[in-house]
C-alpha cells in the first residue's frame, strides 16, 4: 500500500539515502527531485502524485507519476517529450498538469527555464569558446616540487656561480680588449696577472731552449746587449725579454711587408688573430711610454709600429663583438 | 648502557658526561688537524679533494647520453655561453635576424598580479612589447597569435598564464617555426619586493646560461638566448642569469662591478622567478581555423611542417582548434621522476 505519510515520516525522522544534511538546510540527491530540497512537498518518494522535468542528451522530458501506477515501479513514471520551443514547452506543461498543485507546475516551469538556459550556453561554448582543458591540481606533487625547488636553490649557490662566471669571462678576455665594464685598475691587475703567468710559461720554454740550442744562445748573447735596458725597469726576467725581442723583429718584417701591400692586409691579420694574441698585444702597449726614454735608434722604429698596430686592432675587436 | 640506569637524575648525568666527552674528542681531533694543515697546506687540499660530499648533482644519472662529443667541440656551449660566441655559431647555421622582438601577453582573463609580472618581463627583455589579451576574443588562440606575431616580425612570444589570480605558467614560443615550451612558474618576486634592489638601465644585458647539459637543455637554453639581443651593451654592467639546477631554472638579474681580479660585487635588479619545464613541442601551437580564407592565408605564409598543416586540415571539420596533437618532443610525467638523480635539462 502506498502511504505517503508513512514514507515521509521515515524519511524525515529516520533515514533517507538521498538526504544530504547541512547546517542550514537539507538537500536531496534524488534525480527526480524538482527543487533539490528535502521537503515534504518536493520529495519524489513521499508524494504519490509528482511531476518533474529532466534533460536527456539535450532534450527535455516531463516526468509524471500518479498513484494509479504506484504498484508497478517499472512503469511508475510517464515520460512526455517537451517541445524544443520554450514557450510551447511551458504550454505543454500547463496542459499536462491541469488541476495539479500550483507548486509542482511552477517548479517544473522553473526547471524548464534553467535547463534551456544551460543548454544554450553549452551550445555556444562548443561553437565559439576557447576549448579549455581542465587539469587537476595535484597537491602532493606541488608540495614535493616546492620543497625540491628550495633545495635546488640552496644547492645552486646562485650569487657565487654568477660571480665565478663573470670573473671567468673577464679573465678570458670575453669583454674585449678595452672593456667598458671594468675599472681601469682592475683591468690592469688582470693583465698583470696574465703577464706573470705568461712569463712563467715563457721561462719554462726558454729554459728548455737553453738546453738544446747552442746557436740560439749565441744570438741571445748578442741580443742581451740592447735588451738589458728595459729589463731593470720592467722587472721581468732577461729570458722573457729575449723572446719579446725576437717577436719584435718578426713584427718589423711584417711591417715592412705591410707597407708594401697597404694597411688593409695587416688589419685582416689582426682580425684573424685569436683573443689570446690580442691580449698579448695589449700587454706590449703599456711599455710604449717607457721605451723612448732610453731607447736606441732601433727602438724608435718599433714604437711607430706599435701605435699603428693597436688602434685598428681594438676597433676590429669591437666590431667583431 | 645509559638507558638501563633507572634513576633519571643519574641517567641524565651520565648521558651528559658521555656526550661532552664525545664532543671534546671531536673538537680535539679538529684542532689537531687544523694545526697539521696549517703547517702543510697540501694536506688540507688533499683532504678536501678526497672528502667530496655526495650530492644529487654529482651523483647524477644520465637520462639520455650527454652530448659529450659536441661539448668537447664547443666547451662554451656546455656550461655557460656568451652571447657573442653563440651568435657566431648561429650565423654558421642560419642567418638569424639580429633584432629580437618579443611579444608578451597573458591568458584571457587575468588580474593585477599578472599584469605586474608582465610589466617586469617587458622591462627585462630589451625589445619587447606587452599586448593585452582581449577578454571576449574567442578566435585569439595562442596558435593564431603566434602566426600573426611571426608575420609582424616578432621573434618570440611569451604567454603568461594565470590561475587563481596568480601567474602560474609561461608558454614560450619561438617564432616563426617553433619550438614551443611550457614552463611552470613559481616563486615570483617582483623588483620592488627585493630589498636593496638596483635600478635597471636600458642597456642590453649579458646573459649567463648555467648548467644546460642535455640536448633538451640546449634547446631550452637557445630559446632563452633568442629573447636577448646577441650584442650585449657591457657599459650597462647588467647580467641576466638563467641557472639550471636539478631542472629548476632560476631567473635572476644583477648589476655587477669588478672590485678586484677575484671579487665581483653583485646587486640584484629583479625580478626573480623559477621555471620548470613541463613540455616542449616542436612547432607552433596549433591555430584555430574558423574561416577558409584565414586558413589558406596562414598556410601560405607561415611555412610550418607538412605534418602540422595536415593536422590543421584534419582538425578543421571538428571545429575544435586546439586539439591534442602528438608533437610533444618532451613532456613531464610522474613516472619520469622515479629516480631523484635523473635530470632532463
Amino acid at each position: 500500500m502506498q502511504s505517503d505519510d508513512v514514507i515521509w515520516s521515515v524519511i524525515n525522522q529516520q533515514f533517507c539515502s538521498y538526504k544530504v544534511k547541512t547546517t542550514t538546510q537539507n538537500f536531496c540527491r534524488n534525480e527526480y527531485n524538482v527543487t533539490g530540497f528535502c521537503t515534504r512537498q518536493s520529495c519524489p518518494l513521499a508524494n504519490s502524485r509528482y511531476a518533474t522535468v529532466r534533460e536527456n542528451e539535450g532534450k527535455l522530458y516531463l516526468y509524471v507519476k500518479t498513484i494509479e501506477r504506484a504498484h508497478t515501479p517499472a512503469k511508475m513514471w510517464e515520460r512526455i517529450p517537451l517541445s524544443n520551443n520554450y514557450t510551447k514547452a511551458l504550454e505543454q506543461i500547463d496542459n499536462e498538469l491541469i488541476y495539479w498543485p500550483n507548486f509542482l507546475i511552477h517548479k517544473c516551469k522553473q526547471r524548464v527555464t534553467k535547463i534551456t538556459q544551460y543548454l544554450i550556453k553549452m551550445r555556444k561554448l562548443r561553437l565559439h569558446g576557447e576549448r579549455v582543458e581542465l587539469v587537476g591540481v595535484k597537491k602532493k606533487i606541488e608540495r614535493r616540487e616546492a620543497r625540491r625547488e628550495q633545495k635546488a636553490l640552496s644547492a645552486a649557490k646562485l650569487e657565487r656561480s654568477i660571480e665565478k662566471e663573470l670573473l671567468e669571462r673577464l679573465k678570458s678576455k670575453a669583454y674585449g680588449d678595452a672593456p667598458l665594464n671594468v675599472n681601469e685598475a682592475v683591468w690592469r691587475a688582470v693583465l698583470d696577472k696574465e703577464k706573470e703567468l705568461e712569463a712563467e710559461a715563457d721561462d719554462a720554454d726558454a729554459l728548455s731552449l737553453d738546453e738544446y740550442d747552442e746557436e740560439e744562445e749565441e744570438e741571445m748573447l748578442e741580443d742581451r746587449e740592447f735588451v738589458s735596458d728595459d729589463s731593470d725597469l720592467e722587472g721581468l726576467s732577461d729570458l722573457e725579454d729575449f723572446d719579446e725581442g725576437d717577436e719584435d723583429e718578426d713584427e718589423d718584417d711584417d711591417e715592412e711587408e705591410g707597407d708594401d701591400d697597404g694597411k688593409s692586409t695587416k688589419r685582416k691579420r689582426g682580425a684573424a688573430a685569436s683573443s689570446s694574441s690580442l691580449g698579448k698585444r695589449k700587454h706590449d702597449a703599456p711599455k710604449k711610454p717607457q721605451r723612448p726614454d732610453k731607447a736606441s735608434k732601433k727602438r724608435a722604429r718599433l714604437e711607430v709600429e706599435y701605435e699603428e698596430e693597436t688602434v685598428p686592432l681594438s676597433k676590429n675587436a669591437l666590431l667583431a663583438w | 648502557m645509559v638507558l638501563k640506569i633507572k634513576n633519571k637524575v643519574k641517567r641524565e648525568q651520565v648521558f651528559r658526561k658521555q656526550r661532552r666527552e664525545h664532543t671534546q674528542a671531536k673538537l680535539n681531533q679538529r684542532v689537531e688537524r687544523a694545526a697539521l694543515e696549517k703547517k702543510d697546506p697540501a694536506l688540507r687540499a688533499r683532504r678536501l679533494a678526497e672528502n667530496v660530499p655526495r650530492t644529487q648533482d654529482n651523483m647524477r644519472e644520465a637520462y639520455e647520453p650527454h652530448r659529450e662529443s659536441e661539448a668537447d667541440d664547443q666547451p662554451a656551449a656546455s656550461t655557460s655561453k656568451l652571447p657573442d660566441s653563440d651568435s657566431d655559431e648561429d650565423d654558421d647555421q642560419q642567418p638569424r635576424t639580429p633584432s629580437c622582438k618579443v611579444l608578451v601577453t597573458t591568458s584571457p582573463k587575468v588580474t593585477r598580479a599578472t599584469y605586474d609580472f608582465c610589466e617586469e618581463l617587458v622591462a627585462v627583455f630589451p625589445d619587447s612589447e606587452f599586448v593585452r589579451r582581449l577578454r571576449k576574443s574567442r578566435a585569439f588562440s595562442i596558435g593564431n597569435i603566434a602566426n600573426w606575431a611571426s608575420k609582424r616580425g616578432y621573434t618570440s612570444l611569451i604567454v603568461v598564464n594565470e590561475d587563481r589570480k596568480v601567474p602560474n605558467a609561461i608558454t614560450l614560443v619561438q617564432l616563426p617555426d617553433g619550438p614551443t615550451a611550457y614552463f611552470k612558474l613559481t616563486s615570483i618576486e617582483l623588483t620592488k619586493q627585493i630589498f636593496g634592489h638596483a635600478r635597471a638601465s636600458p642597456h642590453h644585458p649579458e646573459l649567463i646560461l648555467n648548467g644546460f647539459v642535455t640536448t633538451l637543455g640546449h634547446t631550452v637554453g637557445k630559446m632563452f638566448q633568442t629573447l636577448f639581443p646577441p650584442l650585449p651593451e657591457f657599459e650597462g654592467r647588467q647580467v641576466v642569469t638563467l641557472h639550471n639546477q636539478r631542472d629548476f631554472l632560476f631567473f635572476r638579474r644583477h648589476r655587477y662591478a669588478f672590485r678586484s681580479t677575484e671579487k665581483v660585487a653583485l646587486q640584484e635588479i629583479g625580478p626573480r622567478f623559477t621555471l620548470k619545464l613541463k613540455w616542449l613541442k616542436k612547432g607552433l601551437p596549433t591555430a584555430r581555423m574558423k574561416e577558409k580564407e584565414e586558413k589558406t592565408e596562414v598556410d601560405g605564409t607561415a611555412e610550418t611542417s607538412t605534418e602540422e598543416s595536415a593536422a590543421k586540415v584534419e582538425l578543421k571539420p571538428t571545429g575544435t582548434g586546439t586539439g591534442v596533437d602528438d608533437g610533444y618532443e618532451w613532456m613531464w610525467k610522474k613516472e619520469l621522476e622515479t629516480s631523484r638523480r635523473t635530470f632532463f635539462l
